[in-house]
């Protein structure tokens, strides 16, 4: 299962810093997302493009993480050699994730 | 309980005008804001207000503003902007002129300053660079403007003073919105968790259209109707510190829990410590609500002191970049596109180029997720291919070879190229330091028409 199945995001930037927002279609979906999307997941899924650190943040009351990519903008919105400078486009690269299948169990509650 | 009605007119700085006219002319508004100003914007003005004093306001100020003080006539109501940008007294002066020449009478306008600290800016040489982990000094002569990021105190002393249009240079965002929330409710500025509230008012309005549908739309996952008709958001808020986003009936558009969180989350870091000069916002709790159509309510956010500094962004001048892209097209066309950009490699090394960077985009291909992922979303050969070289170089000179070379793949690379674009630009960009606040100074200066 991809998480643009279950989940929504939106992508912000400040200097080399990108930020993707993952927020849950549903809350009962939101354990699952936590599990799948870790800061190690999305680190390495990022590896052609994030260089620096990647710290996950909660915000549990509505059901969404933050992401907070460090060193992932091409050295920068201004001097970025990127066509999409300010990464405004990597939220749509992280939906592609393929969170692999859940367990049954998981499923039925 | 008296609750205030704050509509958005505008989310950046080339922002469209329709529906903020639509907003003040049907939204039974108390405020609009206009937020027009980016981290990078107010250096450029710089630039412009050096070359012309009577310029570096916002590009479509009088395009905006025509239209603004047409609807005061009919309709009443506070308008603040941050369109002053590197000069807020000569737009505000430009806009007593329109009115004048409008006949739109009985206004006073303002302008808040006190952000512009380049004069001082030697004093810090050794403050820390926040993106570079450096010192200051390593800008030495390249530093062309300081701006800080003050928060709603001028606006608060202007609105207190009567004033009906306030136009400011680099305030923080959301100070546009705490600003008339603060004198309106007689909140003190050492009411942290009212701030707190305020703020994620603020930040909710500051994208405009961003929490009414726009940048939303996702077909078949996300739906919104009638987008191209948006409505820019309105926040209504109460004496307690309830919230409610909602847009004008009529409009295209949604605001739903869905948009307001991913709104609430943009551009955030950590949701507990939104930095702003008035406050520290905490997000990390907040919940949404749908009351109705188009209408939900934020709860949960609370504020604590700030951090005693002002950001302060310094625009200074960076770099050149040169690009230039061509098209293939055709079965071959990745291919033919490959071997175009190793060719300009070695080519651009036979110029003697010198760049600090040099990147090779096939644009369709990799140019936007490299291609790890963009290999694992893909389907089968694309029909076309744009090739784009772009390199970061110290000078112009070594900028223009990047397109020149890529030009000249027309008649010496592979087959078929088309469409060939060059460019070169300066760039200008941004350093960030902490100055304690009371280095920075907010001035107010009036005129009436």
């Amino acid at each position: 299962m991809k998480l643009r199945e279950i989940a929504h995001s939106r992508t912000g930037d400040k200097g080399n810093i990108s930020v993707i927002s993952v927020i849950a279609y549903r809350p009962e979906d939101f354990d699952f997302i936590k599990e799948r999307v870790t800061e190690e997941a999305v680190a390495g899924y990022f590896k052609e493009i994030v260089h620096g650190k990647v710290t996950r943040y909660e915000l549990p009351n509505i059901y969404a993480l933050n992401f907070v990519m460090e060193d992932a903008l091409g050295g920068g919105v201004t001097r970025s050699l990127a066509v999409d400078m300010h990464g405004k486009t990597l939220g749509f690269a992280l939906l592609e994730m393929e969170l692999g299948e859940r367990q049954m169990q998981e499923q039925l509650s | 309980m008296k609750t205030i009605r704050i509509g958005s007119g505008a989310g950046y700085g080339g922002d469209r005008i329709e529906p903020a006219i639509e907003l003040m002319e049907r939204g039974n508004l108390d405020y609009i804001i206009f937020e027009c100003l980016a981290e990078r914007t107010i250096a450029l003005a710089q630039l412009e207000k050096l070359k012309n004093p009577d310029k570096g306001y916002n590009d479509l100020f009088e395009y905006r503003m025509e239209r603004i003080l047409k609807v005061l006539k009919q309709h009443k109501m506070k308008v603040i902007t941050n369109m002053g940008a590197a000069n807020p007294l000569a737009a505000m002066k430009k806009a007593a002129e329109m009115a004048e020449a409008l006949g739109v009478h009985g206004l006073k306008l303002a302008a808040v300053t006190g952000d512009d600290i380049f004069d001082r800016i030697d004093d810090f040489m050794d403050a820390k660079v926040i993106e570079t982990g450096e010192p200051l000094r390593e800008l030495e002569g390249r530093k062309i403007s300081a701006n800080a990021y003050i928060g709603a105190e001028g606006i608060v002393r202007a609105l207190k003073n009567g004033a009906d249009i306030i136009i400011t240079g680099r305030v923080a965002d959301p100070a546009l919105v705490v600003g008339p929330l603060v004198y309106e409710f007689g909140y003190s500025f050492e009411d942290y968790d009212m701030l707190g509230k305020a703020t994620m008012a603020g930040h909710l309005l500051e994208c405009a259209g961003q929490v009414t549908g726009g940048y939303f739309c996702d077909p078949g996952y996300k739906d919104v109707d009638a987008l191209w008709n948006l409505g820019f958001p309105i926040a209504e808020f109460s004496q307690d510190g309830s919230l409610t986003i909602t847009k004008l009936e009529g409009t295209g558009g949604l605001v739903s829990e869905q948009t307001c969180k991913e709104q609430i989350i943009y551009e955030l870091q950590d949701p507990s410590s939104y930095f702003t000069p008035d406050c520290t916002a905490d997000f990390s709790q907040v919940s949404v609500c749908q009351e109705g159509k188009d209408r939900v309510s934020i709860h949960g956010v609370t504020g604590r002191k700030h951090n005693g500094m002002y950001k302060v962004s310094i625009g200074y001048k960076d770099c050149f970049i040169g690009e230039g892209q061509i098209s293939y097209g055709g079965t071959t066309a990745l291919a033919r596109a490959r071997l175009a950009g190793e060719i300009i490699r070695r080519r651009l090394d036979m110029a003697g180029c010198e760049y600090e960077e040099l990147r090779i985009d096939e644009m369709g291909v990799n140019s936007l997720y490299r291609d790890g992922i963009s290999a694992s979303v893909a389907g089968g050969p694309p029909a076309e291919v744009r090739l784009r070289v772009a390199a970061r170089t110290k000078d112009a000179e070594n900028a223009r070879m990047i397109g020149n070379e890529v030009e000249a793949l027309y008649t010496n690379g592979p087959a078929g190229g088309g469409g060939a674009v060059k460019s070169v630009r300066e760039i200008i960009s941004i350093a960030s330091i902490l100055v304690p606040r009371e280095r920075v100074h907010v001035c107010v200066d009036y005129l009436e028409v």
